[in-house]
Formats: C-alpha cells, structure tokens, sequence
C-alpha cells in the first residue's frame, strides 16, 4: 500500500504545484495521468469501444484542466481523477450494450498506478526469462512454477513422466538462476 | 495528439486560488439574493408593519428556518459540485432542519385550541405563499444551476436539487420578509412546501442540464 500513498502524495504535490501556476509541474502530472487514464480505460473499453480509449483521456484531462477549481486541496487527489475519469466513462457507455459487463466501479484499481505497472513489468521480464530457455521446459516451469499445476498435471499433459517433468523444471531453474541468479 | 493537448492545456495554465471555487459561489449567491430582493421589493413590497414584526418571535423563526436551510443548500452546492461528493452533511442537516420545525409546528397545532388551528395553519395566504417562494426563487435557481454548470458534479439530479435548496430556501427567506403570517405550522407546510417545488425543479433541471 505504501506505493499507493506514494504516488498519490507525489501527484497531489504536483496538483497544489500546478493551482498555483507552475506549467512544469502541470505537464509531468497531465503526462503522469494521461499513462494511468489509457490503463484505466484500456482495461475497460473492449472491440470497438477500444478505440475510444484515446478520446476518454483526452476528455478527462480536458474537464481536469477546465474545472480544476473543483479540487478540494484537503482531499485526497486521486479519488478525484477518478471521479472525473469514472464519470466519462459511464458517459461513453451510456446507451452502448457494454454497460453492464464493464467493472467501473474500481478506484484501487485506479490508484495503483506503479504498482500495476510494475506487475506488468515483471510479466514482461518472466516471459524475457522463459523464453531463454528451450521451449519446452520454459513451459513446463511455467506450468508448474507460475500457473501452479501439479508435477502429475503437467505430466499428464505433456506426455512425460512425473519424473521426467521434476528434473526438467528442476534443471530449467538451475540454468536460470546460473544465468540471472544475483546474490540473495 | 494527446501530447499536443497537454502542451497547450499547460500553456493556457492560469493559478486558481485554493477557495476559488467558495468565493465564486457566494458572489454567485449575493447577486441572486440581490436580483431575487428587488424582485421581491417592487412587486410585493415589505410588509407594512416591519417594526413590529422583529419584536414577535415567529418573524425570526420564519426567518432563521428559511435563511438556515439557504446556507445548507449552498454548502451542499459546494459539495456535490466536486467529483465524486455526495453532500451527505448538508443534504441531512438539511432534512434534520424540516424535521425539527415540522415536530415543533404539529405539537403546537395538537396543543392548541381548534378554533384557533385552522388560522394557524391556513393564514390568509396559504394558496399563494408557494407560488410567491417558487417565483421569487427562479433568480437564484437561474445563478445556481449556472454555476453549476461550471462545475463537475458526477450526480447531475442531486446537484441540481442542491442548487433548488438553495434557491428554494432562500428565495423563501426573501419572501418571509414580505409576508405576514404568525402560524408554525404554516411555516413548517406552506413554506416548506414551495422550497420543496423548487428542489424538484432543480432535480429535474439537473438531471438534463448538468451533464459536461
């Protein structure tokens, strides 16, 4: 959670930076919010409604900067964005038959910016590793080490023995660790 | 594309006061308070026996009960002008305001004697003391549903019956300076009821006009 406090502090210093005149702070913010808005909305818009993704972020920074004085600088600013953000998202789905199916109702989602990001990343970076590896026995620690599958499982649907499965993981993450492995 | 929106957007960046929006609220407050007052002044007038009145209890009350409910309205304008506010506080006290005259008008009607009940209750005005409060109130519902406007209210309906107690409330507290009657109980109904007129209009407003 404390990634989450961060980061609002951070844009909620940016956002005080910026009611009081100062550009720079207001352009790393908009830039800042405009990566967290397509996330927020990207998630959320599915088949054709995608591409409406870059019209929502371009409205909500719009109605952040022509109704800035709607801010409460004792509140919280995130749950702010959000609102505003939420808002043009019911509004786009008003009337389209996705209304219904689309979780909008997520500001922790929406708050974890960094965090979700860094989730992401870290995907990313698994998927780099993985495919290090002979094919086969990236997917089989993939299988076994992050879907969490039993060993009979993978065995099973591989057509390998359970053995065979262990010692191919086993050796698979003793090639790993030799490659990427640091100190801890 | 998006880049060449926020490179603008930070140009056209202007500092914005941290009670930016209260101070606009009220000057949008007394202006309708001042055009709904004139209003009030050449078509109705003061009541004659102004002197009078303040010495009697009920002229305050009228007063106090009206002008109290006003201030809730526009508190509750403050909030659910932001994104994301509900105005509970406001909107409670508010309810807790009518709830407490109500109780105190019908304990007074119960204790009374009849014959004196139905000129507590009726007056001589009773039919057209709503639609006086809805007319004088239209000024400031015009300022306050515009200004509303300006703000990002995420409960358009909401917002729009907050703007309707405000100018319901206090276009009533203008009104209580013209009208004459002595009765609780016709403050608690008929007074109550011609704010409530324009609560609904500003719900209803609200829900078509406040959209952005």
């Amino acid at each position: 959670m404390s990634d989450l406090r961060d980061s609002e502090a951070r844009l909620r210093a940016l956002m005080l930076a910026s009611l009081d005149g100062d550009a720079a702070s207001y352009r790393v913010l908009m830039l800042d919010l405009r990566e967290r808005l397509r996330r927020y909305f990207g998630r959320r818009l599915r088949g054709g409604l995608f591409d409406h993704v870059e019209d929502l972020v371009q409205d909500t920074l719009l109605a952040m900067h022509t109704r800035r004085m709607t801010y409460d600088p004792r509140q919280p600013f995130t749950p702010w964005v959000y609102a505003i953000a939420r808002y043009k998202l019911v509004d786009l789905l008003r009337g389209s038959s996705q209304h219904k199916h689309v979780p909008i109702d997520d500001l922790a989602d929406f708050l974890s910016g960094p965090a979700e990001l860094e989730a992401a990343d870290a995907h990313r970076d698994l998927d780099r590793v993985l495919d290090t590896l002979p094919q086969r026995v990236g997917s089989l620690i993939r299988s076994v080490k992050v879907e969490e599958q039993t060993v009979a499982e993978v065995a099973a649907a591989s057509q390998m023995s359970g053995g065979a499965v262990k010692v191919a993981v086993h050796r698979g993450m003793k090639a790993l660790v030799a490659r990427f492995g640091g100190k801890s | 594309m998006t880049d060449d929106l926020i490179a603008r957007l930070a140009a056209d960046l202007k500092p914005v006061r941290r009670t930016a929006l209260r101070e606009r609220l009220a000057a949008v407050i007394v202006a309708g308070l001042a055009a709904s007052a004139a209003l009030m002044w050449i078509w109705l007038g003061l009541r004659p026996d102004m002197a009078q009145a303040t010495d009697t209890a009920i002229f305050w009350i009228k007063s106090a009960y009206t002008l109290v409910l006003g201030l809730l309205g526009v508190w509750a304008v403050e909030r659910l002008g932001r994104p994301g506010a509900v105005g509970t506080a406001p909107l409670l006290a508010a309810a807790i305001g009518f709830a407490a005259v109500a109780a105190a008008a019908l304990v007074n009607y119960m204790t009374s004697p009849a014959q004196e009940r139905e000129a507590m209750l009726m007056g001589g005005s009773a039919a057209v003391c709503p639609f006086y409060v809805i007319v004088l109130s239209m000024p400031l519902l015009l300022v306050a549903l515009a200004f509303m406007r300006r703000l990002a209210p995420t409960r358009p309906g909401w917002a729009g019956a907050a703007a309707g107690l405000a100018a319901g409330a206090l276009g009533a507290w203008v009104y209580s300076f013209h009208c004459t009657e002595q009765g609780l109980p016709f403050l608690a109904v008929w007074y109550s009821l011609g704010i409530a007129a324009v609560v609904a209009i500003g719900a209803l407003l609200g829900h078509r006009i406040l959209r952005w």
